[in-house]
């Protein structure tokens, strides 16, 4: 456990995988520069793993005033023992103020890890940062400028807000997608920290005998254009309609989980919680009740239609614009216009 | 070779059954008309271990922390045939959060032998999935998350197949290791009824004395209630129907990482989900209701 250190840096762990950044630590990049500005505190990025030198200038083009580099051939791959005695020997070191992962596979894995073995506090799989002053109940002290975590909980059917005020530093891991990722500028500056490893002499205790990643069927983060359908399209071959008006769009095809779960679509197109979280310009919802876990994942799109037979499912009261009829009948009439180009000279 | 298990779970509120009775007038989830269950995932972690029980021998103990209400899925785990069920209650373990909380645990892990501690991957009310992870720094032994295939087991060594995310891994450790499972891991097998019979009667400490203080009623003497507890508690342990139960004392945990002052996150606020009134425009079924919003959304440059 470090002591509240209020000229503590905001930190950001890079995850890499086989010398590649994830996104996340460059989405959390834009927030951490936002919270890092407020707090009037450098922003740095930590990055663990062999061979990854080459990834400091990129952090820095994101945001970074600092980017502190652990290279050992340990950290080549990623397991929690090796990553986390890196992480903790770095944060007693330095006594940051803030530390933030993503919340993918790997940082979930990680950050409870870390948290342990500090003793300090760690709010899991944030939706939105910011900073703000605390009051404890039945107290009158002010504990200023804390980092808000902010997540959603009881199955999305509330949003907590959590603060730590005495053991620091304030950890956190951060939803994927949540915040948008700010354009790199390659003309910043920023300092590259070689550190000394700490590793000498530990044993990992596990070893990775297989690994395989296959690339996602499809990259719904990166879709202007999301066609979505639920439980009420009925069918595979019901949501060929779907595939149809989605590339006459130029759109990505997305998935409620009832959808994927009733294998109409593959869980690489799932939206929500736990799936993709997606901000696109335009969210068609079709036959999606829109649950609490769905809305999780899309609430944020620019524009956002529904078509339902129920004109009070919940979807409707998030959308820009509701259809209320069967999706048999409206989405070949919507190719039609489309496909027509009448909708420009209507 | 025979092995100690020891799975962690945690009753949890149901909540993908938020219906409409469960929520308030105002549109908050009314948490107490929730029914209480297993969590999902931790029903996965306890088939792993009878699974490995049933190949290799040795001994299963199911283990939670909660209010004596938690009671419930020690018996479920019994119904399904585990060896030992152990309740840790404690008011002063109120309000612990993940990291108080995978302390209080590992002190009562510690106290038993274990070669494989298994948990759920995250519990639903909260979706942390941070005690595993939590638990094994505690307990300083190798943590393997989201495992979805128990691979290999022979000797002291593990090996396991984790989903992750985009792909998997199969790793390889020394015992002992901590488990986080995940729901794709397998199936949990069902109670099973001659095991109903034998342990429905069965009660931990704290039930009884809830039941007795119940209907003794509010003027009893607190000593009768605590005697009549005691005797209860002694005829059903005699039948091999006393669930142990332990405080935090009995469990040799230093207060301090316990409850309220060991948990450093605290919540600062705390917001309902409300559906706002819609306010879409409506769009009309029909040809012509579609190319005026084609239009629309062409004019306004989102398609096109
Ligand atoms: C821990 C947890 C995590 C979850 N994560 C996710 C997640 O990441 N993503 C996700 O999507 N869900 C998730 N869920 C599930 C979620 O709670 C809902 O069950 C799910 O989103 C429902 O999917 P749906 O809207 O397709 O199905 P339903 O709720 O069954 O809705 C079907 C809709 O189709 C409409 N419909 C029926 N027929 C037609 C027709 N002919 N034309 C037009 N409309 C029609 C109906 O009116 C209805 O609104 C999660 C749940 C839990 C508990």
């Amino acid at each position: 456990m470090t002591t509240v250190n209020r000229n503590g840096e905001v930190w950001i762990f890079a995850e890499q995988e086989a010398g590649k950044l994830s996104d996340v630590p460059l989405e959390l990049m834009s927030r951490g520069r936002r919270l890092a500005d407020e707090l009037k505190v450098p922003l740095a990025a930590v990055l663990p793993g062999s061979g990854v030198k080459a990834l400091g200038s990129k952090l820095v083009s994101h945001g970074a005033d600092k980017v502190y580099i652990i290279d050992n051939e340990k950290l080549g791959v990623y397991q929690a023992t090796g990553y986390s005695k890196t992480i903790c020997d770095l944060v007693r070191e330095h006594k940051p103020q803030i530390v933030l992962f993503g919340a993918t596979p790997i940082g979930r894995d990680l950050a409870p890890h870390v948290a342990s073995a500090l003793k300090c506090g760690l709010t899991a799989d944030c939706t939105d940062l910011e900073i703000g002053d605390h009051t404890p109940p039945g107290s009158t002290d002010v504990h200023k400028n804390l980092l808000l975590q902010i997540r959603p909980a009881f199955g999305g059917n509330i949003i907590a807000t959590i603060v730590n005020y005495d053991r620091w530093p304030q950890m956190a891991t951060v939803r994927e997608g949540v915040m948008p990722m700010s354009e790199p500028n390659a003309s910043r500056k920023g300092e590259i920290i070689d550190c000394r490893s700490t590793l000498n002499g530990l044993e990992l205790p596990l070893k990775v005998i297989d690994s395989q990643r296959r690339p996602k069927k499809v990259n719904l983060k990166a879709s202007r254009i999301i066609v979505a359908g639920g439980a009420g399209i009925g069918s595979k071959e019901n949501f060929r309609l779907l595939w149809d008006l989605a590339n006459c769009l130029g759109a990505a095809v997305g998935g409620s989980r009832a959808a994927v779960d009733l294998g109409y679509v593959d869980h690489d197109h799932q939206v929500g919680q736990t799936g993709t979280t997606v901000r696109p310009a335009l969210y068609i919802a079709v036959g999606i009740s829109g649950a609490v876990q769905h809305r999780a994942g899309m609430a944020e799109s620019a524009k956002i239609i529904a078509i339902n037979t129920d004109k009070d499912a919940p979807m409707m009261s998030i959308a820009h614009y509701g259809i209320v009829g069967d999706f048999r009948q409206v989405l070949p009439k919507m190719i039609k216009v489309i496909r027509s180009g009448a909708g420009v000279k209507a | 070779m025979a092995y100690h298990c020891i799975v962690c779970a945690k009753q949890v509120p149901d909540t993908k059954r938020i219906t409409g009775q469960a929520m308030k007038e105002d549109g908050t989830v009314n948490r107490a008309a929730l029914p209480a269950i297993f969590n999902p995932e931790d029903l996965n972690a306890l088939e792993l271990a009878l699974a490995i029980r049933d190949q290799f021998g040795g001994t299963v103990t199911l283990m939670t922390m909660g209010l004596p209400a938690a009671s419930e899925i020690l018996r479920e785990g019994l119904y399904r045939g585990v060896d030992k069920a152990m309740l840790i209650t404690d008011r002063r373990a109120a309000a612990s959060d993940t990291l108080a909380t995978s302390y209080i645990l590992s002190c009562a892990i510690k106290m038993l032998p274990h070669d494989i501690v298994l948990c759920g991957r995250q519990a639903i009310d909260g979706d942390t999935a941070q005690v595993g992870p939590q638990l094994a720094e505690k307990l300083g032994v190798a943590q393997i998350t989201y495992v979805e295939q128990l691979v290999d087991l022979s000797g002291k060594t593990i090996t396991a197949r984790r989903h992750v995310g985009n792909g998997f891994e199969v790793v390889e450790g020394k015992l002992p290791v901590l488990l986080t499972v995940m729901d794709t891991a397998n199936v949990a097998r069902p109670p099973a009824a001659r095991k109903i019979m034998k342990y429905k009667k069965a009660r931990t400490p704290a039930e009884v004395s809830g039941a007795v203080a119940k209907e003794m009623g509010e003027g009893a003497a607190p000593e009768a209630v605590a005697a009549e507890a005691k005797k209860r508690c002694a005829a059903l342990a005699a039948r091999g129907l006393l669930i142990d139960q332990y405080d935090l004392d009995g469990i040799k945990a230093d207060l301090t990482w316990c409850g309220r002052s060991g948990s450093p996150t605290k919540v600062h606020r705390i917001q309902s989900v409300v559906l706002t009134g819609s306010e879409h425009k409506a769009i009309a079924p029909t040809e012509d209701g579609i190319r005026e919003l084609v239009a629309e959304l062409i004019e306004d440059h989102t398609i096109g």
